[in-house]
């Protein structure tokens, strides 16, 4: 029985385990304020909020309900756009209408969820951050514009009726309904009968499988890798990030020691899908998943992780630079599970750094995205390098080739040029509806110099390549 | 007077529809709660894009537990047909297919997973044809939809003799995916006497009844079609939402249940058409002064395998082949190409996009080869009061140059030009572009017989008053629109007025909510309505009060007034209810003035155009070929609008969307006719940073058009065409980089077609 509360109310259902949450809200629960758009988790009209309750208080993030399973729902309290709901519209539904940020309505539900649990989930409020938040969400109608402004309207409102936002500042000022106030008690009291010897799919975040096999998860018995407290830590020791495979990318955005481990001005994160589904997206997902174009895959390949995999207790480390053996092949036994994720903590000399291109800019998969790690020496040699690119081959690819080429290279412009062509040499894109496969070794050149104008702005002349292309 | 609409936050514009959209209340065809016995629908389509059905075996399916009916092309009744202006589609294939997604069997079953299951279970075996997906090749081998048209003005042979400069070269622009955000669907219930009521998501209640009377062989009495409101039609809904009404309606026909079918998003951009991809040819021909002397264009339009709306979308590309300018010699040709896709169909603009860009292009190919910016050219070129159109019209308020002009001293463009100089110049591997794009659109219906709406209302004998129009509230505004008007003619508020969902039944014989011109046309129709009510009102209070005349009776803030005598509006509809005065009216309007005769391409198609002018800042990144669009300034004619943000959300949206047309949305085919931009992850529209990080939109109140309601011009379709401006700036930044870029003309500008100009060979023209 999966038991959890839905906006004022608890549910214990029997329904399949794997049950889309969308389906759930609107079929059984008659709720038709979430709207099916794409079950594709591209467009946020099914946006809900996720609370998790963490020592005492209950924290909120947002997921695209269309592609999460309803286990993954388990003892957490979610909300749609009708728990937001009073007599009275909430400033952020006020904020809406008073600057004509709806027109057709059928995003708007989903917009609503967005900035209201942006309040929910952050103390700080930003500018950057309250559109962060709808970085999922897709209307056609009104150009965003409306809703920028009206983004403007609740965080100058907010600005002054809060101090420091909280769940119950938010309740007694009108943004949330009072009932928000009741559901740390009440998550605390729900009990969840542990699953023994579950067999079935594993089940991360479920961003892939419910894309890749929307219909056929519905009848499926899943493994709740998701919220396996064991593969939810991050220890950092002797100079090495160790971390559980069932951590998000949300989690690692927001994660104080991720960020110490690998500066980031966070646009690395706002890169890689919306809000709603970096709070999905598992790391083991995303490894397992062997997308040759998987951007955290390709972020780890760059760092020289390694994985650990788990066989009942039975553990051996593998280093993810040997995992994939061919399209969708990996070194993984079937009754394995992928358990931590692990690499070395890049020191003073060395920079990381990450690059993707896509058709649109944000939540879109990589036409290419590229990932490296280079330590240099004071005169400029290439002590250490790794380097990984991905949506050149049929997978995630970490370029053994240029690596062993560029070891203890001086870094200079006709090194680059020579290391130009042993890349070429070594990456096999083909034409998709990404791109052509010219223009994806053309991206892969440039974004390999890219790492090195990173490194120094004067080390390549990128323009004498204009007209040669 | 210009003024900055950004800053109408007070304005008290009327937005009747946000606080049920805000908390999730609003009803769309699936959040009807379902009747008890309610069956759904699920269509098994052609998986290959031309053959023959040599095979068709449905015993499987139909022998699936909880499959109720497995339909065929046998088991209609009436026509097998949904073609609109042509009629050339079949609802369900007979014996042939002629596109990927073409239905061939309805499968109808009690749970929408059970008919979703049977699906698999249909065996079918195809004889593949040839197929074409190219509409130069279409037309090369005679394959077309309808009859070519043609639009000629002045003497084009004569004109380019006396050119000094010419330019020849193509120009083709994408398709494009409507994303209307709610799929296309429809509920269909039994009624008494055998009597079918369609719930449907469209923007054509009559094309939908029409369609299903004929493909059930019944009469349109039969068919009630109702719509209460859409989630974002763009032109998709216009005739594509018939199909999918009429299947329901047939399954309710076949089976006495209410039947449902909403499609999911793949079916929907499987099955439905898009914006027509065009190839073309154009020729220019310019003097010394850098004056257009002369154009030629040949417009090869890719309509898919059946009309839909094709032939009219492609009359519109000849209406707008040449924009905002005067071109005293034009010779303009369009050919409605027949491909193995699906039908393609409507889409903001009507056509009207894929004209503009090509002379867009045509321009910037002769300012890049005379060394001087396009703006320059497009400027000269400006019309004039009295100019005259291709097709006999001539302009009348024309605002071309007064946009232009106000755009560049408002906007400060000498400012601008200088500073994307220095930026250009300081910056080794980001470069800014700048483009224009003026705009100017015909607002009504080309099909003149199509100008023509009615409106009903009831004032209810405690004085509230209740509307219904031929009008299709689909994000657009015109529900508020239509309530304002109400309001206004009575002098009561916004909210004594209600308007009721579209209806078949209440207000028959629509035009589909379309061509910019719905407000306009219900509008009027709705101040017919109200005026005949009044007029009954006037009588009585003339009798009432014993007054000489009725001149200086005032509705008024709930009251009726007349000198210093005054009544309370419910109770003088109370005293006209006790006096048995008729206190409803049906009104009609049809558009004055217009006419069009399509043989010789010549008349007076338009109520009035719109104008504007547009300035794109963007920065291109030039070692990743990424982008992002610093700002768009814009200075549009609204006349005196109506809805202040109703008509900026117009704007605003609608320049967005042409803005994705032009760059990131690329809809993609393969030679087999395979659509490959097949979903969401792979078909982007813009998102909440795609979008211009300032939009200025300022307002040029001008005087308006009588034939616009309340003076309020149209304003749905023309902002899209803004948006080639996107096109033209990325494209220039390229240039900034590289000077010699070969850029063929094809949007849309994908990041693949900048990052491979910066670093291009020469062109070698
Ligand atoms: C709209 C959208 C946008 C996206 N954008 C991006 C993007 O920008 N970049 C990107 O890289 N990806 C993107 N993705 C893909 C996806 O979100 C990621 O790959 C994600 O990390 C998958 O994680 P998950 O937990 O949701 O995987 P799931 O779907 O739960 O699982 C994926 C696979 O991994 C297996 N699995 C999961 N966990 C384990 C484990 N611990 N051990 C063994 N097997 C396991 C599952 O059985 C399954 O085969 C996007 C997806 C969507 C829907």
């Amino acid at each position: 029985m999966i038991k959890f509360i839905l906006n004022n109310e608890l549910i214990e259902t029997d329904a399949p385990s794997g049950t889309a949450m969308l389906d759930f809200i609107r079929k059984n629960q008659q709720l038709k304020g979430a709207k099916l758009v794409c079950k594709e988790g591209e467009c946020g009209a099914c946006s809900a909020m996720v609370g998790q309750l963490i020592n005492g208080k209950v924290a909120y993030q947002s997921m695209t309900s269309c592609i999460m399973p309803l286990i993954n729902a388990n003892g957490k309290h979610i909300v749609t756009v009708e728990g937001f709901n009073m007599n009275k519209l909430s400033p952020v539904q006020q904020a809406l209408v008073d600057t004509y940020g709806s027109q057709c309505g059928f995003c708007t539900p989903g917009f609503v969820v967005s900035m209201s649990g942006y309040l929910l989930s952050n103390s700080q409020l930003t500018k950057e951050g309250i559109i962060e938040s709808m970085d999922g969400n897709i209307c056609r109608c009104t150009g965003y514009k409306s809703i920028e402004r009206a983004a403007d309207i609740i965080l100058k409102k907010a600005k002054r009726d809060f101090k420091k936002v909280s769940v119950n500042a938010l309740a007694d000022k009108g943004y949330l309904p009072s009932y928000f106030k009741t559901i740390p008690k009440r998550l605390a009291a729900i009990k969840i009968a542990k699953t023994k010897n579950a067999k079935g799919v594993k089940l991360g975040g479920g961003s892939d499988l419910y894309v890749q096999k929307p219909w056929e998860m519905y009848e499926k018995n899943a493994v709740a890798v998701y919220d396996n407290p064991a593969m939810n830590k991050i220890t950092v020791k002797n100079g090495v990030f160790e971390f559980g495979a069932a951590l998000t990318m949300g989690d690692l955005y927001r994660s104080p020691e991720f960020n110490k481990a690998i500066p980031n001005d966070g646009h690395m994160f706002k890169l890689l899908s919306s809000t709603q589904i970096r709070n999905m997206s598992t790391i083991g997902g995303n490894l397992i998943n062997a997308s040759p174009i998987g951007d955290f895959t390709c972020i780890l390949l760059g760092l020289d992780a390694s994985i650990v995999l788990n066989k009942n207790g039975k553990r051996r480390t593998v280093a993810l630079n040997t995992f994939y053996k061919g399209y969708k092949k990996m070194e993984i036994k079937k009754e394995e599970i992928l358990e931590k994720v692990k690499f070395k903590i890049p020191s003073k000399n060395t920079t990381f750094h990450f690059e993707k291109v896509s058709q649109r800019k944000y939540l879109d998969i990589a036409t290419v995205n590229f990932s490296s790690s280079i330590t240099l020496d004071k005169s400029k040699k290439i002590k250490d390098i790794h380097l990984a690119v991905g949506g050149v081959g049929p997978i995630p690819m970490y370029l053994h080739t240029t690596v062993k080429f560029l070891k203890n290279k001086e870094m200079s412009s006709d090194t680059i040029d020579d290391a130009i062509e042993v890349l070429q040499n070594e990456i096999t894109p083909i034409s998709d509806t990404r791109g052509s496969a010219d223009y994806k070794r053309l991206v892969a050149r440039q974004l390999f110099l890219a790492q090195f104008l990173n490194l120094d702005a004067n080390i390549y002349d990128v323009k004498k390549l204009v007209g040669a292309w | 007077m210009v003024k900055n609409l950004n800053k109408t936050k007070k304005d008290k514009s009327l937005n009747i529809d946000s606080p049920l959209h805000v908390t999730g209340r609003t009803k769309y065809v699936d959040d009807i709660p379902e009747l008890s016995g309610t069956l759904f629908a699920k269509v098994f389509y052609s998986s290959i894009a031309h053959g023959k059905i040599t095979r068709l075996d449905i015993s499987k399916a139909a022998a699936m537990e909880g499959v109720v009916k497995v339909v065929t092309c046998e088991d209609i009744p009436g026509e097998n047909q949904v073609g609109g202006i042509i009629a050339d589609e079949p609802l369900l294939a007979d014996g042939l297919v002629d596109f990927i997604g073409q239905p061939i069997v309805m499968i109808l079953a009690t749970e929408e997973i059970i008919a979703r299951k049977a699906l698999k279970l249909i065996e079918v075996k195809f004889k593949p044809l040839k197929v074409i997906v190219d509409p130069r090749e279409a037309h090369k081998k005679g394959s077309l939809l309808s009859d070519p048209r043609h639009f000629q003005m002045g003497d084009i042979k004569k004109a380019f003799k006396k050119a000094k400069y010419i330019f020849e070269g193509e120009a083709d622009s994408g398709g494009q995916e409507h994303v209307y955000l709610e799929p296309q669907g429809a509920y269909a219930i039994p009624k008494n006497n055998d009597c079918i009521q369609v719930i449907s998501s469209t923007q054509g209640p009559t094309a939908v009844q029409r369609t299903i009377a004929r493909a059930l062989g019944v009469s349109m009495n039969e068919i009630e079609v109702d719509v209460n409101r859409i989630g974002g039609g763009f032109g998709g809904k216009e005739d594509q939402a018939s199909m999918w009404a009429t299947f329901c309606a047939l399954g309710t026909y076949l089976t006495k249940k209410p039947v449902k079918y909403i499609l999911d998003r793949h079916e929907d951009l499987q099955m439905t058409g898009k914006r027509h991809p065009y190839r073309s040819d154009y020729k220019i021909g310019l003097d010394k002064d850098l004056k257009i002397v002369a154009f030629e264009g040949n417009y090869f339009q890719n309509g898919g395998a059946a009309a839909d709306l094709s032939p009219a979308v492609l009359e519109r590309t000849l209406f707008h082949a040449t924009n905002s300018y005067y071109v005293p010699n034009v010779d303009v040709n369009a050919y409605p190409c027949r491909t193995n896709l699906h039908p393609h169909t409507a889409f903001r603009g009507f056509g009207g996009p894929q004209g503009m860009f090509v002379i867009e292009c045509a321009i910037h190919h002769a300012a890049r080869a005379l060394g001087v910016p396009a703006n320059k050219i497009q400027e000269k070129n400006l019309l004039i009061n009295n100019n005259e159109f291709s097709y006999g019209q001539k302009v009348q308020d024309c605002e071309a140059k007064n946009t232009w002009n106000q755009a560049k001293k408002k906007f400060d463009f000498a400012k601008l030009k200088k500073e994307v100089a220095a930026y250009n110049k300081a910056n080794k591997y980001s470069k800014k572009g700048i483009a224009f794009m003026p705009i100017c659109f015909g607002i009504s219906f080309t099909n003149t017989m199509m100008n023509n709406a009615r409106a009903l209302v009831h004032v209810y004998s405690d004085g509230s008053v209740g509307i219904s129009t031929g009008a299709v509230e689909m994000g657009q505004g015109v529900s508020s629109k239509m309530i304002q008007v109400a309001a206004l003619c009575f002098g009561l508020k916004t909210d004594e007025v209600r308007l009721e969902t579209t209806n078949t039944t209440r207000v028959a014989n629509t035009s589909p909510t379309a061509a910019s011109a719905t407000a306009d046309l219900n509008g009027k129709a709705l101040q017919d309505a109200c005026d005949q009510i009044l007029v009954r009102l006037r009588k009585l209070v003339k009798k009432e009060w014993g007054l000489k005349s009725k001149d200086q009776i005032h509705f008024q803030d709930g009251w009726v007034i007349c000198n210093r005598k005054k009544m309370k509006w419910n109770e003088l509809i109370l005293t006209a209810f006790q006096q048995r005065v008729n206190l409803s009216a049906k009104g009609h309007y049809s558009t004055p003035k217009i006419h069009f005769d399509k043989k010789i391409g010549k008349g007076h198609p338009f109520a009035y155009h719109v104008f504007g002018t547009s300035i794109f800042t963007c920065t291109v990144d030039c070692i990743r070929g990424t982008y992002d669009f610093d700002k768009v300034q814009l200075i549009h004619d609204f006349g005196t609008s109506m809805n202040k943000l109703v008509d900026l959300g117009q704007i605003e949206g609608g320049l967005v969307q042409g803005m994705g047309w032009m760059t990131i949305e690329n809809l993609l085919y393969d030679e087999e006719g395979r659509l490959k931009s097949n979903s969401l992850a792979n078909y982007k529209i813009p998102d909440i940073h795609y979008v211009p990080k300032k939009l200025d939109v300022e307002y040029l109140d001008t005087k308006g058009s009588d034939l616009a309601i309340l003076k309020s011009k149209a304003v749905g379709e023309p902002p899209l065409m803004y948006g080639i401006g996107a096109y033209f700036a990325l494209y220039n930044a390229v240039l900034a980089y590289n000077k010699d870029a070969n850029i063929p003309y094809e949007s849309p500008m994908t990041t693949e077609k900048i990052l491979m100009g910066l670093y291009s060979k020469k062109a070698n023209s």
